[in-house]
């Protein structure tokens, strides 16, 4: 019988609501920032480990990154995730989205040709909370030439039918029904994640291991992964410039209330 | 491809360390050096003021790309309930200014079911041209048909470049004709402009959670592709001008596409809508109680805005979890926005920082909320914002008579 593979993505990420602006230089502190899983791919893995639980299935760890995002697979192996993949690889590195996902299209294809199943899902998280675009997913799924479904908050599966909830807009949520395979990304909603158990860390190191793949294991064409196959650059990268100055009012209630309300006026508030 | 410093050239400045943002180069016996952390985003051979920093590409038997073929400027709306989203008028403004900077046109491209009527209407933000895909089935919003329709038109028309509301939907959509047409694609854009040299769209855009900004170009291949937030750019001022209108009837069916909209439901109509709220009056720890509350609320009333608040007040069931600015609530950009009370933690910060006018009102004169806040009052909130309420309403009134 043909088992449901589960390929949960994931990114190491500084742990931004730790990085300070060096007033001096404006420039980012980055001295002591802990890299850590991208919040909403351990709903990811969360929800990985929540539909092998009912379905069965191997759940297979992806990322893309240096040596050191090892990490974050290793979390994702102690909270119980089967196996774990790193793309690791200096020709990788510099990649905009498309050339992200095309690196993490490759892998996931390689897998699936090795283990002749045909059934799968992939899950990634919304969006990484360094860069933000929200862009990896769609890509991915487009690459593979699967179904998405974006900001899902809920999910369900029976067969090859998974029907979820899709954010849309405030007002709004959207029930939408695919066959696998497919691929959501996942809002923090979803779930809340469970910390690894001791078990689980013992395991993730000592009978677990994350295979390193390079450029060369997935037959990459190096045009079209890291900075070559990237049709975006970064041009500049600055520190955003606080918009005018910062003043402090100062006088009675009465002075100080009157000159805002001059202020907002001024900002034409009302 | 690979980065490296010029040893000859450079002088050891530091310049570049500056512009990492991944600690990716380091001074080490007065020279930069390339540390493994690089990413080879190039920030550093931008920053760099001799120019001692190389970035080279591989070159490969890449077709090159005759982006001179590209003409024009896009926006594609995005609809609901029969209405179009203010994101796709503002976007026109900017549009507008884009295109003429490029002495193109700028088309809106609606994929709908039911716009016959409204076109008129809809034609008078500053676009030439109208293009609109008519099926049934697009009442609704289709990832997969959208993606089909877009690849192929933008494939037909070339436009240079394709502007995209950076709501859920649009961020659904665009990343998906990006892969298809392998062009480069810029997210959650705060600002666009043409780079007087080359003609590029320089695209700009908040990155670490605002911390930084970093401006995108697409230097190789056309169209380029942006989404944009909602609220950054100003609807423009309607004018009556001819556009010339494009129908394209499509003649889709349920089967046509891979997913299947089971049900769409309304939330709660109460639902607070802080992203898109124009004025947020936000609380913290200091206004001290559920029942102190009703002063925020009070203050909002008379300014016709939101109410939020940090993380604290949230904890304390002082407000609802949908209220919550911050890192782990909204992330929102209002035209004004007040914080009561709140001391700025960078949790906080990092949510509302985008805000246009950020004016904070704290007992304690050293509490970080004021090194961001444009406005900063020292003082009993419970006695401020009382008087001010007053002073809005008087100034209110003088403006009816």
């Amino acid at each position: 019988m043909a088992i449901l593979i589960i390929f949960v993505c994931i990114k190491q990420v500084p742990g931004i609501t730790e990085v300070r602006i060096d007033p001096k230089t404006n420039t980012l502190i980055r001295e002591g920032i802990p890299s850590i899983m991208n919040p909403m791919d351990k709903n990811g893995v969360e929800l990985a480990l929540e539909i092998k639980e009912k379905h069965g299935g191997e759940i297979i760890a992806l990322s893309m990154g240096p040596p050191q995002a090892e990490e974050v697979l290793r979390e994702a192996l102690a909270m119980g995730a089967n196996k774990a993949y790193l793309l690791t690889d200096r020709v990788f590195a510099g990649a905009d989205t498309l050339a992200t996902s095309h690196t993490l299209a490759l892998s996931i294809k390689k897998i699936i040709k090795e283990s002749n199943e045909k059934k799968y899902i992939v899950i990634c998280g919304t969006q990484a909370i360094d860069g933000d675009t929200a862009q990896v997913g769609p890509e991915l799924a487009e690459e593979l030439g699967i179904p998405q479904i974006t900001y899902v908050q809920k999910f369900e599966m029976s067969g090859d039918k998974i029907k979820v909830e899709r954010v849309f807009r405030t007002e709004e949520v959207v029930i939408i029904e695919a066959n696998l395979p497919a691929l959501i990304s996942v809002l923090k909603e979803i779930n809340t994640p469970k910390h690894p158990t001791m078990a689980g860390i013992v395991d993730a190191y000592d009978k677990k291991e994350v295979i390193h793949l390079d450029a060369k294991a997935v037959n990459a064409d190096k045009s079209k992964i890291g900075l070559t196959g990237s049709q975006t650059e970064v041009w500049k990268i600055f520190v955003p410039e606080r918009k005018g100055e910062h003043i402090k009012l100062s006088g009675t209630i009465e002075e100080i209330s009157n000159e805002l309300c001059q202020k907002l006026k001024e900002d034409k508030i009302f | 491809m690979s980065i490296r410093i010029d040893d000859e050239i450079c002088t050891g400045c530091g310049s570049c360390v500056a512009s990492c943002p991944y600690g990716g180069i380091e001074i080490i016996n007065d020279k930069a050096s390339i540390t493994e952390n690089c990413n080879l985003c190039g920030a550093c051979v931008e920053a760099c003021t001799v120019e001692a920093i190389i970035l080279e590409r591989e070159e490969f038997k890449i077709e090159k790309m005759d982006i001179s073929q590209y003409k024009g400027v896009w926006v594609i709306a995005e609809h609901y309930k029969g209405k179009i989203h203010d994101v796709a008028f503002q976007l026109l403004g900017k549009g507008r200014e884009l295109a003429d900077k490029r002495k193109a046109n700028l088309t809106l491209l609606i994929l709908g079911a039911d716009f016959d009527n409204q076109l008129e209407k809809i034609s008078q933000y500053g676009q030439d041209e109208i293009i609109y895909v008519k099926s049934k089935i697009l009442k609704d919003y289709y990832s997969d048909l959208y993606v089909k329709i877009l690849a192929e038109l933008i494939q037909e028309h070339k436009p240079e470049i394709v502007l995209i509301g950076a709501t859920p939907t649009g961020r659904d959509f665009a990343p998906r004709v990006s892969k298809r047409l392998h062009a480069g694609l810029t997210a959650d854009c705060t600002g666009l402009k043409i780079d007087e040299e080359t003609g590029n769209l320089l695209q700009t855009r908040p990155t670490f959670g605002g911390h930084i900004m970093a401006t995108i170009r697409t230097p190789n291949s056309r169209p380029q592709m942006a989404t944009v937030r909602p609220g950054i750019f100003k609807i423009p001022e309607q004018v009556k001008k001819k556009v010339k209108t494009t129908m394209i009837n499509y003649d889709f069916k349920e089967k046509d596409t891979v997913t299947k909209i089971v049900k769409i439901i309304a939330r709660e109509k109460s639902r607070i809508n802080l992203e898109e709220a124009e004025i947020i009056v936000a609380g913290g720890r200091g206004v001290g109680s559920k029942e102190n509350f009703k002063i925020i609320r009070d203050l909002a009333e008379v300014l016709n805005a939101e109410v939020g608040g940090s993380r604290v007040a949230v904890e304390l069931n002082w407000i609802e979890h949908d209220q919550q600015v911050g890192q782990t609530g909204k992330t929102v950009s209002p035209r004004l926005y007040i914080a009561c009370g709140i001391s700025g933690a960078i949790q906080h910060i990092v949510g509302m920082q985008g805000a246009n006018l950020i004016v904070a009102i704290n007992k304690d004169e050293n509490a970080p909320i004021f090194k961001i806040a444009h406005y900063g009052i020292v003082g009993d909130l419970h006695k401020v914002i009382p008087e001010l309420i007053k002073q809005i309403k008087r100034v209110r009134a003088e403006e009816t008579i």
